[in-house]
């Protein structure tokens, strides 16, 4: 048990699961610090999901180790158990069942009394904004309320570690927000959160460190500042007045900048990336690439210095984008 | 989806932070339910999802009154000169007949719940693993006591008459929903290896068919070929029908009973373990 002097909620060495050929998780190694909401960001079929599985003890890896709070997943699942909670990407209520039925039967489930368990979902329901569908069957519940319902279910018993996986896909940006805020509120309290996710703007927004995924293994991994800083310094994002002059702007870019300059669909656009790594100097060299094309005659219309996004740390790493049909909502 | 979701979303009352803390604060871990109240807790989710779905009772209601009805009237002529007679003959043998075959539901209800997110739940929770699978069984055994009942009403309405009163009848239907719920344990491990609804039904009919009407439910097995015999006087059906009948006919048919009860041990004792693996692994 000397894992528990680290501070570690969640430690794992070379976890690995497959499902017949597919390596779905291939040697996944994480440390979660206790206390932090942790990102785990990967497009769909990366192996979120299935790790997520592996550390709520519903799969058994097939090899490598994983610790809760320092307690192996498999010989101690039932310990592990008794200290987590899981909100899977869909609602993991009973549908049949009301707003009220599902949090009692899950209160009674997890040691309440009778008394106890209702009072304990009415407090819940009323916390969530559901007070008024309490009454209803989840099926009848909206994409936003069955999140709610799903995370209440998840904190009847505040856990020490909350598994999200991916708890916005699929909903508005309003409803986003909203389950945003529910994160915050838990993490406030000192409970751990893995948060999966293929939204990086949702990462950025909740996590303090981010694990890159793809194809089942962890590409990178750091803080959202080291994870920016490892691609470069940002980007310089000129549109222009005149389509005609993108070339000549391309040219005087990739010269004064030494940098990769790239078109963008717009044919006004175009994106330089700055690759040194203080961006102070990124600032000074941005200011001299804009003389040159005044001085070149270059009529620029609207001109900023970006950080790198989270979207193009990931192009950086993996070398394909994280575009999915259901990308539309993050962007 | 999408559009009912946003415009509903506008309605949502607002998450309230500061409640949510204090709630987070609040809330202390209590010690975890015994595996005897975890259990009750999934069969009482059981009721409730007949509360919510009463259509499922049609198969406890419905069925069994055709099955005392269609068998009375179709056989009782031919196989003891009247309907009247027969009944006396056949209601213990089709009420086991009939409640062994509604069993095979559980197998579907347990198959159409690990498709749902839910299941996921109740593996991750820290309670005694067999309890998810016990409180559908529970759940069941009120379903066996209704259709019990109601074909019991029935034959009494068309002339049964059980000479073992109503100890005789309770002690019978005890004994029936015993065996059932013992006997479901190959319906819940059919229920987490087939992938599909479909192919959970489809083998158990295999199962049932054959298992139900090869045996002394509807005539003397005496009047069977040597080697059909053999089958029929050593299936469970057999033991447990003819074990309900004495029963209700007033008479202790002891080594029928314990036969039965012994049958029930070793469902559970085989394909009790096998489910819990295969929940486990799933």
């Amino acid at each position: 048990m000397s894992q528990h002097t680290t501070g570690l909620a969640i430690e794992t060495a070379g976890l690995v699961k497959t499902f017949g050929e597919t390596r779905a998780v291939d040697g996944v190694d994480l440390s979660v610090p206790a206390g932090t909401v942790y990102g785990v960001l990967g497009p769909n079929g990366a192996g979120k999901t299935t790790t997520v599985k592996m550390l709520a003890t519903l799969l058994r890896p097939d090899a490598g180790e994983a610790h809760i709070f320092g307690h192996d997943v498999v010989r101690e699942a039932d310990e592990v158990r008794g200290r987590v909670s899981l909100t899977g990407q869909y609602a993991s209520v009973d549908e049949d069942l009301t707003g009220t039925e599902n949090l009692v039967l899950l209160g009674r489930l997890l040691g309440h009394g009778k008394k106890a368990a209702r009072v304990r979902s009415a407090q819940l329901l009323e916390a969530f904004g559901l007070t008024e569908a309490a009454g209803k069957q989840i099926k009848h519940y909206s994409g936003g309320m069955r999140r709610r319902i799903d995370i209440a279910a998840s904190i009847l018993n505040t856990p020490d570690l909350l598994f999200l996986d991916e708890p916005t896909t699929g909903l508005d940006p309003r409803s986003r927000n909203q389950v945003w805020d529910i994160v915050r509120a838990v993490v406030a309290q000192g409970t751990t959160v893995l948060l999966t996710t293929q939204y990086l703007d949702e990462a950025d927004q909740l996590a303090s460190r981010i694990a890159v995924i793809d194809r089942g293994r962890v590409i990178a991994e750091g803080t959202k500042g080291e994870l920016k800083a490892s691609v470069g310094a940002g980007s310089v994002h000129v549109r222009l007045r005149d389509a005609e002059q993108r070339s000549e702007a391309a040219e005087v870019l990739r010269r004064v900048l030494d940098a990769q300059v790239q078109l963008e669909p717009d044919p006004v656009a175009l994106t330089a990336r700055v690759s040194t790594a203080a961006s102070g100097i990124a600032a000074e060299q941005a200011a001299r690439a804009l003389g040159e094309l005044a001085r070149g005659g270059v009529v620029v219309d609207n001109f900023s210095l970006g950080q790198p996004s989270l979207d193009e740390v990931f192009l950086a790493l993996t070398g394909h984008d994280t575009h999915s049909p259901k990308d539309e909502v993050a962007a | 989806m999408s559009t009912a979701t946003s415009t509903e979303t506008q309605d949502l009352a607002p998450v309230s932070a500061e409640s949510l803390a204090a709630l987070l604060v609040g809330g202390r871990r209590p010690p975890r339910p015994s595996a005897w109240s975890a259990s009750l807790t999934f069969g009482w989710r059981a009721i409730l999802k007949i509360k919510h779905v009463p259509e499922q009772l049609f198969d406890v209601t419905a069925f069994p009154i055709m099955m005392v009805l269609m068998y009375t009237y179709l056989f009782g002529g031919a196989l003891a000169g009247s309907p009247k007679e027969y009944i006396q003959f056949l209601l213990p043998g089709i009420l086991v007949m009939s409640v062994v075959m509604i069993t095979m539901y559980t197998g579907v209800s347990v198959n159409t719940d690990i498709e749902k997110g839910v299941f996921d739940r109740f593996r991750s929770l820290p309670i005694w693993r067999p309890s998810t699978m016990v409180g559908y069984l529970l759940g069941d055994a009120l379903r066996y006591t209704i259709a019990s009942v109601v074909m019991l009403a029935v034959g009494m309405i068309i002339g049964y008459r059980p000479d073992g009163g109503a100890g005789g009848v309770l002690a019978g239907i005890a004994l029936l929903v015993g065996f059932s719920f013992a006997f479901s344990w190959i319906w819940t491990m059919f229920g987490l290896m087939l992938r599909t609804e479909k192919s959970v039904m489809g083998v158990s009919m295999m199962v049932i068919f054959p298992l139900t009407f090869l045996s002394n439910v509807f005539v003397d097995p005496r009047t069977m070929p040597g080697w059909l015999q053999a089958f029929v006087n050593n299936s469970p059906i057999t033991h447990l029908s003819s074990a309900v009948r004495g029963l209700m006919a007033g008479d202790w048919p002891a080594d029928e009973v314990a036969w039965s009860l012994g049958w029930a041990g070793l469902f559970v004792l085989v394909f009790g373990p096998v489910t819990m693996r295969l929940y486990n692994r799933k």
